[in-house]
Parts: C-alpha cells; sequence; structure tokens
C-alpha cells in the first residue's frame, strides 16, 4: 500500500515525517484499542476477570469462552442463520435489481426516470415507518417468525438503492454493444444475460460486499420479524448473549468476536470494492 | 425471445418509413417489449409490496388506536396531540436534536480532518486508514457490545483517564443519565468516522492539485488554501454526507438498543427505540405509528436533498 518512495530533498521533510507517523501512531492505536482489549478480555478466564478486575492486564489464557458462547450461546445456530439470510438476500437484491436497472437503463420506458426516483426514494424511508405494517404483513401471509420473511423484507427494502447504482452503472456501457447485439438478433433476455450482467461484473461484485455486511449487521429487521431465540440471527443472539451471561464479560466479548470476524473477512477480502460500493453516489 | 422481436417488427412497420435503415433501427429501440416491461414490474410490486404499501399503512394506523387485536379505533388526530404531552416523546425528541448535531458534526470533523491527513500517499498510509476504517465493517451491535464492555466500571475507559490523571472514581458510564447517550455516541463515532474519511478522500482525490499550487504560489497559507480553495470543491462530498448522516441519525436504533435499551429512565431514548418500544413491547400500534410518522416527517426534506444530489444529470 505504501506506494511512496518519496526521497525528501530537504530537512524539514524529515521532521514533519515524524511528527505526521507519530500523531498517527497514536491516533491509530486509540482506534483499534477497544478491538484489542475486548479480544484480551475473551481470552481471559472468568475467575480472572472476576479476581483481578475487567481492565486488569491478563492472568490467564483460555479459549473456554468462546466454547460458552459457541455452544450454550447458541453462536454457532444463529451465525449458520445469519449467512443463509445473507446469501439469500444477497443473490435475490442484486439479482432483481439488475433486471429492473436493465430496463430502465436500455429501454426507452415511460416516466423510467420518476420510477427509478420512487424506488429510492423508498430505500432512504427510516425502516421504522414499516416496522409495525410489515410484522402484519409476515402474520397475514403465515411467514412471521421465519427467516424467509427477513429475507423477504431485506430484499424489498434494499432493492431501490440496488437498482439505482446498477442503473448508473449500466448506463456508463457503451451504446453500440447493444446495437451490435440486437442487430445480429439477440432478444432482451439474451442482451440481458449474455451482454450486460457480464459486464456489470465489477460493480456487481462491490455491491454484493456492501450489501452482505448490511444484511448480516442487520438487528432491527430480525427484531421485527422474528421471535424464536433459535431463528435469530448472529446480531440479535448477541443481545440474548448479552443478557444472559450479565457478568461474564468474557463470553460476551467472545461472542462479538465471533459476529465480527465474518465481515471482518470479507471487508479485507473485498476492501477494494467495498470502498468502491460505499462510494456509490458520492464521486460523481 | 422471438415474440419480442416481432413485436417489435409491428411497431417498427406501423409508422412512416421516411429514412429505410436509420428510422428503422430508431423505431425498433424505441418500443418496449412486454418482456422488458416484465423485467421491470416484478422488481418494483416486491418493492412496492413491502415498502410503499406498508409505508402508506403507517399513515393509515397512526389516527387509530390499535393492539393488533380486532378492529383497529380511528380516534383521528388524538396520537399527535398525545405526543406535545408525552414527556419521554419530549426527551427522545431533544435526544434526537443531540445525536443529529453530536453525530453528524464530531463524526464529519473526525473523518475530514483524518482525510486531510491521510490523503496524500506515503509510507503507513495504507495502514492507518485500514485501521481506522475497520470498525466501520462491525455491525452496530457488536460496536455496542464492544463498547458496554470498555465502559464497564473497572473497564479500560477508567483506567486510562485515570492513568492521564481524571480519576473518575469506576464511574458508570452507560447507569449514568448524565453520560449515558454522550457515552453512547462516542461509540457511534468511532465506527462513523472511517465511512466519513473515506467519502472525504475520494473527494479529495477529485480536486484539481493545481488549483491548491497556483495558490500556494500566490502565497495562500494552508488553511486559506483549505478553505477557499479544497472546500468549495468537496461541496457535493459535503451535501450528500450531510444528508446522509441526517437520515442515518433518524434510524439510529441498533446501537442505542445494544447499549442501554433507551435507559436509564429513558434518559437515552431516541425517536426510533422510543417508537420500536411502544409499537412492540408497549403494543400500542397506533400510537407507534404516529411516531414513525413523525420520524419519516423529519427525514423527508434530507431525503429530497439526497434524491436531487443522486440522480443529478452530469
Amino acid at each position: 500500500m505504501a506506494a511512496a518512495v518519496v526521497v525528501p530533498t530537504r530537512r524539514r521533510r524529515h521532521g514533519k515525517d515524524w511528527a505526521f507517523h507519530l500523531v498517527m501512531s497514536v491516533v491509530t492505536l486509540l482506534w483499534v484499542m477497544p478491538l484489542v482489549f475486548v479480544a484480551v478480555v475473551a481470552l481471559r478466564s472468568f475467575d480472572d476477570i472476576s479476581f483481578n478486575g475487567l481492565g486488569s492486564l491478563p492472568h490467564s489464557f483460555t479459549l473456554e469462552a468462546f466454547g460458552t458462547a459457541w455452544n450454550q450461546g447458541n453462536i454457532a445456530g444463529a451465525l449458520g442463520n445469519s449467512i443463509v439470510v445473507t446469501t439469500a438476500t444477497v443473490i435475490a437484491v442484486l439479482f432483481l435489481a439488475s433486471l429492473a436497472a436493465f430496463a430502465l437503463s436500455r429501454y426507452p420506458i415511460p416516466y423510467g426516470r420518476a420510477i427509478l426516483l420512487v424506488m429510492l426514494a423508498g430505500n432512504l424511508l427510516p425502516p421504522q415507518i414499516l416496522l409495525i405494517p410489515v410484522s402484519q404483513i409476515c402474520e397475514l401471509l403465515g411467514i412471521y417468525d421465519t427467516l424467509f420473511a427477513l429475507v423477504v423484507v431485506q430484499v424489498g427494502f434494499g432493492l431501490g438503492f440496488f437498482t439505482f447504482v446498477l442503473y448508473g452503472f449500466m448506463r456508463s456501457l457503451p451504446v453500440e454493444m447493444f446495437e451490435a447485439a440486437k442487430i445480429d438478433g439477440a432478444g432482451d433476455l439474451r442482451i440481458y444475460a449474455t451482454i450486460v450482467m457480464p459486464l456489470c461484473r465489477p460493480a456487481l461484485a462491490a455491491l454484493a460486499a456492501l450489501e452482505s455486511t448490511w444484511v448480516f449487521n442487520d438487528l432491527l429487521w430480525a427484531l421485527t420479524v422474528l421471535r424464536t431465540d433459535t431463528k435469530f440471527p448472529i446480531t440479535a443472539a448477541l443481545l440474548n448473549l448479552q443478557g444472559g451471561y450479565t457478568s461474564q464479560w468474557n463470553v460476551v466479548a467472545a461472542g462479538s468476536l465471533i459476529a465480527a470476524i465474518p465481515t471482518a473477512i470479507v471487508f479485507f477480502a473485498f476492501q477494494k470494492h467495498f470502498v468502491s460500493g460505499l462510494l456509490v453516489g458520492v464521486s460523481k | 425471445m422471438s415474440a419480442t422481436d416481432l413485436t417489435a417488427a409491428r411497431g417498427a412497420t406501423g409508422g412512416p418509413v421516411d429514412r429505410p435503415t436509420g428510422g428503422r433501427r430508431r423505431r425498433l429501440s424505441r418500443r418496449v417489449s412486454p418482456v422488458v416491461w416484465l423485467l421491470l414490474i416484478v422488481p418494483f410490486l416486491v418493492e412496492a409490496g413491502w415498502v410503499f404499501w406498508p409505508a402508506f399503512n403507517s399513515f393509515q394506523l397512526s389516527f387509530t388506536k390499535w393492539n393488533g387485536v380486532g378492529a383497529a379505533q380511528p380516534v383521528g388526530l388524538r396520537n399527535y396531540t398525545d405526543m406535545l404531552s408525552d414527556p419521554i416523546f419530549a426527551t427522545a425528541l431533544r435526544n434526537n436534536v443531540f445525536w443529529v448535531v453530536g453525530f453528524g458534526g464530531l463524526s464529519v470533523i473526525a473523518g475530514l480532518s483524518l482525510a486531510l491527513a491521510l490523503n496524500k500517499p506515503r509510507r503507513g498510509v495504507g495502514i492507518y486508514r485500514s485501521a481506522i476504517y475497520l470498525p466501520m465493517v462491525f455491525s452496530l451491535a457488536v460496536t455496542g457490545l464492544f463498547w458496554r464492555v470498555m465502559y464497564q466500571p473497572d473497564g479500560p475507559v477508567n483506567i486510562m483517564l485515570g492513568a492521564i490523571g481524571i480519576n473518575t472514581g469506576e464511574h458508570q458510564w452507560l447507569a449514568d443519565p448524565k453520560t449515558a447517550l454522550g457515552a453512547i455516541l462516542v461509540a457511534a463515532i468511532w465506527r462513523q468516522a472511517g465511512y466519513i474519511m473515506v467519502l472525504y478522500l475520494a473527494g479529495l482525490k477529485g480536486c484539481d492539485p493545481a488549483l491548491e499550487e497556483a495558490a500556494a504560489v500566490d502565497g495562500a497559507n494552508r488553511w486559506q488554501r483549505f478553505r477557499f480553495i479544497v472546500m468549495p470543491q468537496l461541496r457535493n462530498v459535503n451535501t450528500v454526507i450531510f444528508a446522509v448522516t441526517v437520515i442515518d441519525s433518524l434510524r439510529t436504533f441498533d446501537i442505542v438498543w445494544a447499549m442501554t435499551r433507551g435507559g436509564p429512565y429513558n434518559t437515552t431514548q431516541l425517536l426510533s427505540t422510543y417508537m420500536y418500544q411502544v409499537g412492540f413491547t408497549l403494543v400500542n400500534l397506533g400510537y407507534g405509528s404516529a411516531l414513525a410518522v413523525v420520524i419519516f416527517l423529519l427525514a423527508i426534506a434530507f431525503i429530497i436533498t439526497y434524491l436531487a444530489r443522486a440522480t443529478r444529470e452530469d
């Protein structure tokens, strides 16, 4: 990452560099401290914490808190639920959004722009205005308290944003390709599947990275459409864990670390995609 | 697919054909086939069913009194007039104003300063950047729990403050009504600053360095260059960040729920947490919906700002 091999031309630069690194090291250390501290707590034993205090240096090293969270705390099952919901939501939302974006970007749909705006506006609504009716609708359809309901709700709510972003991306593709494909006799679906989707791969990757962390991190929708503990995704299960192991901070810390690891992996693996996904709508 | 071509062909033969090739091709792409309509309508209906319809229902419910069983009783504007004399609503609204200003202001100051510091590529910048935007990938629930551990009376926050000479006497940050909301705010900013930094870094990348150099040659100092050369170029980023931050602030729920659930004594209630409590814990669906409508009305101006910015044709 450090691509700079700038040879300082004046002595003053040296001094500045030194000050810069000093300040930034302190800031960075402060920034990662909560993470480090929680990791240390998670690796200590309950006896150590209750005897020496939460803030003391560790006097023990054990993975038992991870075991407790994983097995008794139901974190294992919750992680599974989260992965199922996240995968299903990401695939469904990107697929549906790409269809709508394709139609809106490549065809002269009457009032296409207004439709796009309305769809984006839906995503910007505060979710609070949807919560009560959404839980009612789920009850009515008999899908309340199922992972399916959670997926459907998140797909519906996310659609507008992803349609908007993919629309922008598809508009930027060269028109000549479509014209050429049309002259060759390719139908609409064929153009979508063989020309547009492959070209959209970078955009889809960025959006998938972004949406998977959003869905994985969601708490509010899960609390709205789920009731049974065993169906909870990891965020909601964590809060339960915290309620059940009130003073066992090592278990709570271990549970939150387990919940943090998958998104951290996605982040480091797709850092570039992730950042470019965040920038959507800003750098125009 | 052949059906589509047929429709398109029919459309093409319908009108006068004055320019045999160009006009025909144009017309081909002017017709929208049923298949294409279907591609648009399916996603649109999903969103309509799960977003627009429920939103509309919230408005309706907000004029009723209902506990979820039996029929909803229409009560007119009673829910809204009740709000005026509801002390918890007043607290939540006050807290939300504090939250918008604190969360927005501090994370922008932190994010912009960090972006300015880490803008120029040099050794180590990548590591600093990654460390600062790492918290962004943790869920707000995880962030909340991390900081609950930090804020324990015998935890590191009190120990570190003690180490720099501030004796807090095992202060219970989250249990003290005076400090609870501020303590949550710190946790939220810890997570948000990296995001704002990323946005500003992108904005700074789009700035023309030649302008700054020219100003430097003309004798403008660092602050003047920032204020009069860089800031105006960041106008678009600022608008987006402003709208996004306010919308986010009005949505904030998870982190408060994970850290205090609105307590102690409702002192950390935000509009969103209070709405959730009224709607789902107290099952007072009419009043809960009215609170949701208020959140919506507060957000709408910023939603429009964002929409106007996002859809501007360049």
